[in-house]
């Protein structure tokens, strides 16, 4: 039985590895300082890069954190320091209910309120998409780091003479940043890899996107594009694609851990 | 022993003795008719209690006894729990406190919680805080206050050189007079503690109690304490609660010597709770 246990984690391990080995040999063959820079080419011209979809994808996300980071947080808030009864209840249900739902679902309900009404495909509807993802997560995540704070923390502002925003303004929420920022990096890395709910409302573009509500490029939608064509070259450039994505992965999950890591919670709850 | 308990509630609320209010000389704290429930569970049945300014008023009883929900009742602190609810008359210098704006009352009667409850600030913005909440922004003041307070809670020669460091590194009885002085930064007229050694090592607890002493001269203190001991080595007056009925109230040497009540005999001499 352990035998049987240990080798079924290993293969998760090496399904892990397997993709990371395939990803850093065959990204890291077509990766030159190029694909930063350049716009992509046209079928059948070598070379080329990937700049505007790597600035999309940052637009978009920022869009999506602009919209997303300030509604989750001051929810999870509400949810944390006030959440008794029938309607925080409701909310909490929503919101895990939202975190199960397909993110192709998201993309749908985009384009139904931002895509149709615009009649184009924009960074905006890509941005509206992807914070619908964001919200429930942040949400929930600020509200658990939240309610670890020490309740004897609240009540000795409020024996103060502080009121409940004062004290969670400046006790509970300090208190928690570590915890609260970890949980906002890893939903913006979550929803930097999001393909799906940006097929139809960003869109694609190959050229730079001149205004946030125009068709925009971003990395995932790139990779799913040059990865069922036909041409050998935008294969390549689709692995590149990947492992960038993978890097910026892992360079925001790390960036959590180091937020998290030092002291983080465990300071005060002794 | 039931028995005795109901017969003493059929004979009606305990009479207030005004220990110290002698002519003319009003009490700090006045509680008349006052009940408390959580829900429907009834925890402080028609207390009556006058608190003398600049004395240690203790209040003892067995755990559950609702000592620590009438500490509660004096600053108001007992509004965050749902459900709540007070019934009587406690007046703050004959002002209304139940109807009085409830952040005014916790700045002029401070607390002190059981454990030692520092924030996650630095020593000096700790006992800032207070202050700052309050609207005081200018550092000179801000500083003085720290200061100040920091020696009135005798605390200022072991902190004096790490007052920009975290509150976490000090040990946990100079973590309870950080909060002590936290406390004091405010210039409360009265100041609660609600059982504020019990988390700490004698040492640290002969330092507390030796501070509240000195305290008493310019602040009006009530101590919740499940230590006798401690009741009978500081407090002036001491109250006996039980099962949320204040039993007696008296001269601490007259509560530990010639007790009125049989409880409160009972109680002090060990023979239960």
């Amino acid at each position: 039985m352990f035998s049987l246990t240990a080798a079924c984690a290993l293969a998760a391990v090496c399904v892990l590895f397997w993709i990371l080995g395939f990803l850093v040999w065959n990204g890291g063959k077509a990766l030159d300082f190029n694909f930063f820079t350049q716009l992509p080419k046209p079928p059948g011209e070598l070379g080329g890069g990937m700049a505007n979809a790597i600035v999309g994808s940052a637009q978009i996300v920022l869009i999506a954190a602009v919209i997303g980071i300030p509604i989750g947080f001051l929810g999870g808030i509400y949810l944390a320091e006030f959440g008794t009864g029938a309607f925080p209840f409701f909310v909490r249900y929503t919101a895990d209910l939202l975190n199960g739902v397909p993110s192709i679902v998201m993309g749908i309900f985009a384009y139904a309120i931002v895509v149709r009404p615009l009649h184009q495909f924009s960074a905006l509807a890509g941005g509206v998409a992807l914070s619908v993802i964001l919200i429930p997560t942040t949400i929930r995540t600020t509200e658990q780091f939240l309610r670890a704070v020490p309740q004897m923390l609240r009540e000795g502002a409020l024996a103060l003479g502080a009121n409940k925003w004062k004290s969670i303004a400046t006790i509970v929420v300090p208190a928690a940043t570590r915890g609260v920022a970890t949980g906002m990096i890893l939903g913006i890395a979550r929803i930097a890899g999001e393909s799906a709910p940006l097929l139809f409302t960003s869109f694609g573009n190959q050229y730079w996107s001149t205004s946030l509500r125009n068709p925009t490029a971003s990395l995932p939608v790139m990779i799913f594009t040059y990865a069922i064509s036909p041409y050998p070259d935008w294969h390549r450039q689709a692995w590149a694609a990947g492992l960038v994505l993978l890097a910026v992965m892992l360079l925001l999950n790390i960036g959590a851990r180091v937020v998290l890591a030092p002291r983080a919670l465990s300071s005060y709850l002794r | 022993m039931m028995g005795t308990l109901e017969r003493s509630s059929l004979a009606g609320p305990p009479a207030a003795i005004p220990v110290n209010a002698g002519p003319g000389v009003a009490p700090k704290l006045k509680i008349s008719g006052l009940n408390f429930f959580y829900g429907a569970y009834h925890a402080l049945h028609d207390v009556e209690l006058a608190i003398s300014s600049n004395r240690i008023t203790a209040l003892i009883g067995p755990s559950g006894c609702g000592k620590s929900t009438f500490l509660r009742v004096l600053n108001r602190m007992y509004e965050t729990v749902r459900g709540a609810r007070v019934s009587g008359d406690v007046r703050l210098d004959g002002e209304d406190s139940l109807a009085m704006d409830v952040a005014q009352l916790r700045r002029r009667v401070g607390m002190v919680f059981q454990k030692p409850n520092p924030f996650p600030k630095s020593i000096f913005d700790n006992v800032a805080y207070g202050l700052r909440v309050n609207g005081t922004r200018a550092n000179v003041r801000l500083i003085e206050a720290v200061e100040h307070s920091l020696r009135r809670a005798a605390l200022w020669d072991e902190v004096k050189d790490k007052l920009h460091k975290s509150a976490y590194a000090i040990s946990g009885g100079q973590q309870q007079r950080l909060c002590i002085a936290r406390a004091l930064a405010v210039d409360p007229e009265v100041l609660l503690l609600d059982e504020p050694s019990s988390a700490l090592d004698p040492i640290a607890t002969a330092k507390i109690e030796e501070l509240l002493f000195h305290l008493k001269n310019n602040c009006t203190i009530v101590i919740v304490t499940h230590n006798m001991q401690q009741a009978a080595r500081i407090a002036d007056d001491t109250g006996f609660f039980l099962l949320g009925k204040l039993i007696e109230f008296d001269k601490t040497e007259r509560i530990f010597k010639t007790p009125a009540k049989k409880e409160t005999e009972d109680y002090i001499t060990g023979r239960f709770g």
